[in-house]
């Protein structure tokens, strides 16, 4: 049943300041909301739990993009197309920029927060494989000061996060060293737009020029346990090897067996696996042909 | 205890006074911060061109401008529409004449049962300020979060390449 406006509290703070004392004032009482692509869903459909909110939204402190010589940090209240649009995000991190640009029509690009995506943990979010093989951090901001996570950490189970009840994520940190990688990824969905992941894999690696073998390899993949997960056995696996048929059967049978899919509305465990399996397949022969990226 | 922060024109009863400019008109309302934007324009400003479809950000039928910026309209707290500069549908047509959007969609069949109509030439508006000559590909990514159960989108597409040109005559 659709939710009674007159029963929820709504405020809007205006700084980040102003949000974390409200937070800190009464933990677990307010439920911040960003750009509302989940939280008004919920809401619609009655069933958000929270009943007092407070507004993040555009606030100035949590929408920008900062530039250091060897990492950049954003803005947890970048939107989608904040990301799609930054000249070294679409440079440097491809595959968080290629996610943004799939996850839901432009609309919900211009409102969904990448932290958001984050905090709101969804095994299918699209941007959070990219973080993974990122090697992401995150900035957590409180009353208390700030305190740097690393992002691989930050989900404990499905829908749970390491985010204290005071704790707003201010900025996610990039490190600016994978000029260099192959980089890949793609997204298996009922339609191209609009449409939430079946699975998603996002991939960075480099081949060594003298021998031609795998040198460096980071897999990630989202829907096919309950938080998104590095595909680590099969990354230990084609380390040091070539691209040949006989690592690419292997890596492909590894992947389906390491990751945890479930039944759901979306898709089968069978066909995650499947499909899992064949998208680390896809990425090792980009990796193998030299070719930048898909 | 005392209320540690609170939008700054509440009233007793929970009610907010706010203001936004909608289709270049400076409008006040009294309203549940957590009103849905598309609520408040259809029920109280009496704006229906924004059609509530899926209620979910789904379909893209309540999609509006807020700031330039195409959002579903059905995923916006009114509170966060402070001050906001708000286009609708209803703000495209000066004068009781149709834009050139909308004469596109009119002259290519691109409207139907209308539902999804008003979205859709928004988001043409969007999409053809950000890229004034845009790429079939374009047309589909600018117009895929917008929803339509009759056309089977060519019409819709031919609508907004015709609209584009038509733009194009005009600045060229």
């Amino acid at each position: 049943m659709r939710s009674d406006p007159a029963e929820f509290q709504l405020v809007a703070p205006g700084t980040l300041q102003g949000v974390v004392s409200l937070l800190a004032a009464e933990p677990g009482a307010w439920l911040p909301i960003a750009g509302g692509t989940d939280v008004m869903v919920q809401y619609a459909a009655g069933k958000l739990p929270a009943h007092r909110l407070v507004s993040i939204w555009n606030l100035p402190e949590l929408r920008r993009v900062e530039v250091l010589p060897g990492e950049i940090h954003i803005g947890a209240g970048c939107t989608y197309t904040d990301l799609r649009n930054h000249a070294i995000v679409a440079n440097e991190f491809s595959l968080l920029a290629r996610a943004a640009s799939w996850t839901g029509g432009i609309a919900n690009q211009n409102r969904g927060t990448i932290g958001g995506n984050i905090v709101n943990a969804s095994p299918a979010a699209d941007s959070l494989p990219a973080l993974l093989v990122y090697d992401a951090e995150l900035i957590l901001v409180s009353v208390r000061g700030e305190r740097r996570v690393p992002y691989r950490d930050f989900h404990t189970g499905y829908k749970q996060t390491r985010l204290a009840a005071d704790e707003l994520i201010q900025s996610i940190c990039l490190s600016r060293q994978f000029a260099g990688y192959v980089s890949y990824t793609r997204k298996a969905g009922a339609r191209n737009a609009q449409a939430i992941s079946k699975v998603c894999v996002a991939a960075l690696g480099t081949i060594r020029p003298a021998d031609g073998v795998i040198e460096n390899v980071r897999i990630a993949a989202g829907s096919v346990a309950p938080v998104p997960i590095r595909l680590v056995e099969t990354e230990r696996l084609v380390m040091g090897r070539m691209v040949e048929p006989s690592v690419l059967a292997l890596a492909q049978k590894t992947a389906a067996a390491e990751i945890k899919p479930i039944d759901d509305i979306r898709s089968t465990a069978r066909y995650r696996a499947t499909v899992a399996g064949n998208l680390v397949e896809e990425f090792l022969l980009t990796l193998g042909s030299g070719k930048p990226a898909i | 205890m005392t209320e540690p922060v609170a939008n700054s024109d509440v009233r007793e009863n929970g009610l907010s006074e706010l203001s936004f400019t909608v289709n270049g008109e400076r409008k006040t309302v009294l309203v549940f911060p957590m009103e849905r934007l598309l609520d408040t324009l259809r029920q109280q400003l009496g704006l229906t061109g924004a059609k509530e479809g899926c209620g979910e950000g789904e379909c893209g039928s309540c999609s509006i401008l807020m700031d330039g910026a195409l959002v579903n309209s059905c995923l916006v707290p009114v509170l966060q529409a402070k001050d906001a500069n708000i286009v609708t549908i209803e703000g495209l047509a000066q004068g009781g004449k149709l834009n050139d959007l909308q004469e596109a969609f009119l002259q290519c069949g691109g409207a139907q049962c209308g539902i999804c109509t008003p979205g859709m030439i928004l988001a043409t508006s969007h999409l053809l300020r950000k890229k004034p000559y845009p790429a079939m590909e374009e047309i589909r990514e600018g117009l895929s979060g917008n929803l339509c159960r009759c056309t089977g989108y060519m019409q819709i597409f031919d609508a907004v390449a015709e609209a584009a040109r038509r733009k194009g005559e005009i600045t060229t």
